[in-house]
């Protein structure tokens, strides 16, 4: 986590080295050993140890589930958190990734789907999420600040009723049924297990991308972007480029979480980029706290928890209203979602070297 | 932008709507002339509930998200007082009344202590859309409510030129339309109230300073604001109906509506509403399953030249 002084101190000179890069040929362990703790051994082994000794129910339903939608949710958690621009329409980003490999691969829907093979179908789906949320990007960085939540929400809701009213692309109401995971080489994706992986793979190389992308000079100027424009724009940071990277950049994650999602679903249709899925993934970004790309996951899991346990307890019909209930009190009362409860339960007992920063950015 | 460009721009924009108008109208006038008319009436309502909407967004920076579960609020209201009571102005004054109510009360038991905090205030508009809209779902349910228009109103008016005959209701909601607008403007522009609103939207600090109570201020425009969503509903439950879900659609307009005509400003939200409304029915008309797409249009060329909406102002 960035702590304010180190922030600025690495603001004062934007063009710093990042740490090396982790790609394959400069790996220095040394280097690496430095960053990981015990913390975070402990979580890859349960995460990685989780089918383990959980049900195939509990691995796709409660696991795979909450991989995926923390994956789109860790994009919000970029964007907003890193970036200052609360973008809505993730999830639309997400959903025209999932539409995109419906139409181009293979679905119930035979006379729309153009059944290329899924090595095909996904980069393009990417590239089209992608191009996507760079256009969304662009047409909301025009303005700032709290007209980005109005913009992006106008353009999910555009989206989710084009879907609605159009059969001859996105086939109207009922969206496209059969949409699998394929089998590459002998594993079946649609079994619980390799998907729990396969998603658990993609949330970890998602995750440590934004780790590592928020110590590149671009990440840092994006931080700097989201603490002062004005001042980056003085210093010569083009800060509209940096904006609309940062929403390319989190549409091809929510485009990945979108592919998993739609396959974890087995379906894509307008209800899943409707106004409810769009505002779950906000729910989910605050719940867990923008503060760190790891609130995310964690609102993706109690999220995911609350959707299959607590209606049980009250009625199904009102899933909604718990949502809302439990948003509405973390707004209200913990603005920096469970990681800012967490770090405030303890800084009470222990003095802690970071000072919660009040309120959302 | 340079004056050249302009015309460049209004001959690219314009020259496709003229060709497409005359096409219409010499293909076939009476559709033409009836989808005007229910493009404006369509405005009329639109206008009714984004004016609420950019009201409160121009004075205190609260993007109301709620504001569609405020419609649906007094929609539901005003049908029951409709139905029990048979009075179509006690059902409006009903909805303006229930979603005034419920707006002060989210003014002053919520938004007064998170002042200047817009992106915490949207939030909890979100939240507290998704309570309202599930709320009214389990009291009121999921069935399809429609109010029958007064009697007075009742029964399509004869022998218009052209488009023959048109349901008076719907032709009166234009007039409807233009009083609330007058008096907005009338109320903003000529009252003590008034004017310290438009104060606030310049400069919030400036007002407090001289001696107004400007969390007085706040309830009252958020009170009128979200009234007139709930007046909308009301107006909504004849001319649409009222189903879960039609809070988004009014939400999704009444955004469009402000972020085309100029966030803050009423004349905006009815440059706005008429562009909104007109682009609808045309494109449900003329083209049923791309009809969104022109909407979508509209909202990228608006934001690509002129960021704040046609009549906005930087903030």
């Amino acid at each position: 986590m960035n702590s304010g002084s180190g922030r600025a101190a690495m603001l004062a000179r934007p063009v710093a080295v990042p740490l090396t890069p982790p790609d394959a040929s400069a790996f220095d362990l040394s280097g690496l050993w430095k960053h990981i703790s015990f913390r975070h051994v402990v979580v890859l082994l349960i995460v990685l140890a989780f089918p383990a000794f959980a049900s195939p129910f509990f691995t796709y339903q409660i696991g795979a589930q909450s991989l995926a939608l923390g994956l789109i949710a860790m994009s919000l958690t970029f964007l907003g958190g890193y970036g200052g621009m609360v973008s809505l329409a993730q999830m639309t980003v997400a959903g025209i990734a999932g539409y995109t490999v419906a139409i181009l691969g293979t679905s119930a829907v035979a006379e729309i789907s153009l059944k290329w093979p899924w090595w095909v179908g996904v980069p393009f789906a990417l590239l089209i999420a992608t191009a996507a949320a760079s256009f969304i990007g662009w047409l909301s960085v025009r303005t700032e600040g709290i007209y980005t939540i109005m913009i992006t929400l106008a353009v999910g809701v555009a989206f989710y009723y084009l879907c609605l009213q159009n059969y001859s692309v996105f086939n109207g109401f009922q969206g496209f049924q059969q949409v699998y995971a394929p089998t590459v080489a002998g594993i079946n994706f649609r079994e619980p297990l390799p998907f729990y992986y396969l998603a658990l793979f993609w949330s970890l190389a998602g995750y440590f991308f934004v780790k590592y992308l928020l110590r590149t000079p671009f990440g840092i100027a994006l931080q700097g972007i989201r603490d002062n424009p004005r001042r980056m724009n003085a210093l010569g940071f083009n800060v509209t480029a940096h904006r609309v990277a940062a929403y390319a950049v989190a549409g091809l994650m929510a485009g990945v979480g979108g592919v998993l999602f739609s396959w974890y679903n087995g379906l894509v249709t307008p209800g899943s980029v409707g106004t409810s899925w769009m505002i779950n993934i906000l729910v989910i970004a605050v719940l867990g706290g923008m503060r760190h790309p790891i609130g995310a996951y964690l609102g993706a899991v109690v999220f995911v928890l609350l959707q299959t346990f607590a209606i049980d307890m009250i009625d199904r019909e009102r899933f909604n209203l718990v949502i809302g209930v439990v948003f509405l009190a973390i707004v209200l009362f913990s603005p920096d979602g469970l990681l800012g409860w967490w770090a405030g339960v303890r800084s009470r007992f222990q003095t802690s070297k970071f000072s919660p920063r009040g309120g959302f950015r | 932008m340079k004056s050249s460009w302009k015309i460049f721009w209004s001959v690219v924009i314009g020259v496709p709507i003229i060709i497409f108008a005359a096409w219409a109208l010499w293909d076939n006038t009476r559709l033409f002339a009836i989808t005007f008319l229910n493009g404006m009436t369509l405005a009329s309502l639109y206008f009714i509930v984004a004016a609420g909407f950019t009201l409160v967004f121009g004075l205190m920076r609260n993007v109301n998200l709620a504001h569609g579960s405020l419609y649906l609020l007094g929609g539901y209201l005003g049908f029951f007082v409709a139905q029990y009571s048979g009075s179509f102005v006690l059902a409006l004054a009903a909805g303006f009344g229930v979603a005034a109510l419920a707006g002060l009360a989210m003014q002053l038991g919520i938004f007064r202590f998170m002042q200047g905090q817009d992106l915490r205030q949207t939030m909890v508009t979100i939240a507290l859309s998704i309570v309202i809209a599930d709320l009214l779902m389990w009291a009121i349910g999921a069935q399809v409510h429609q109010l029958e228009p007064p009697a007075w109103l009742n029964g399509p008016i004869r022998d218009i030129p052209v488009i023959r005959a048109y349901s008076s209701y719907r032709l009166s909601l234009l007039p409807i339309g233009i009083v609330i607008g007058i008096a907005l403007w009338l109320f903003l522009n000529r009252t003590r109230v008034g004017m310290m609103i438009r104060a606030g939207v310049d400069d919030r600090g400036m007002l407090a300073a001289s001696g107004v109570n400007v969390n007085l201020v706040f309830a009252v425009t958020f009170a009128i604001g979200a009234g007139l969503a709930g007046l909308g509903g009301v107006i909504g439950a004849v001319e649409l109906s009222m189903v879960p879900g039609e809070d988004t659609r009014l939400l999704l307009a009444s955004l469009i509506v402000v972020i085309v005509g100029g966030m803050g400003s009423v004349v905006g939200a009815a440059l706005g509403a008429i562009i909104l409304g007109l682009a609808e029915t045309y494109g449900l008309a003329y083209a049923p399953t791309y009809s969104v797409v022109f909407t979508f249009v509209i909202l990228t060329l608006v934001l690509a030249f002129r960021p704040r909406g046609i009549l906005g102002r930087p903030a």
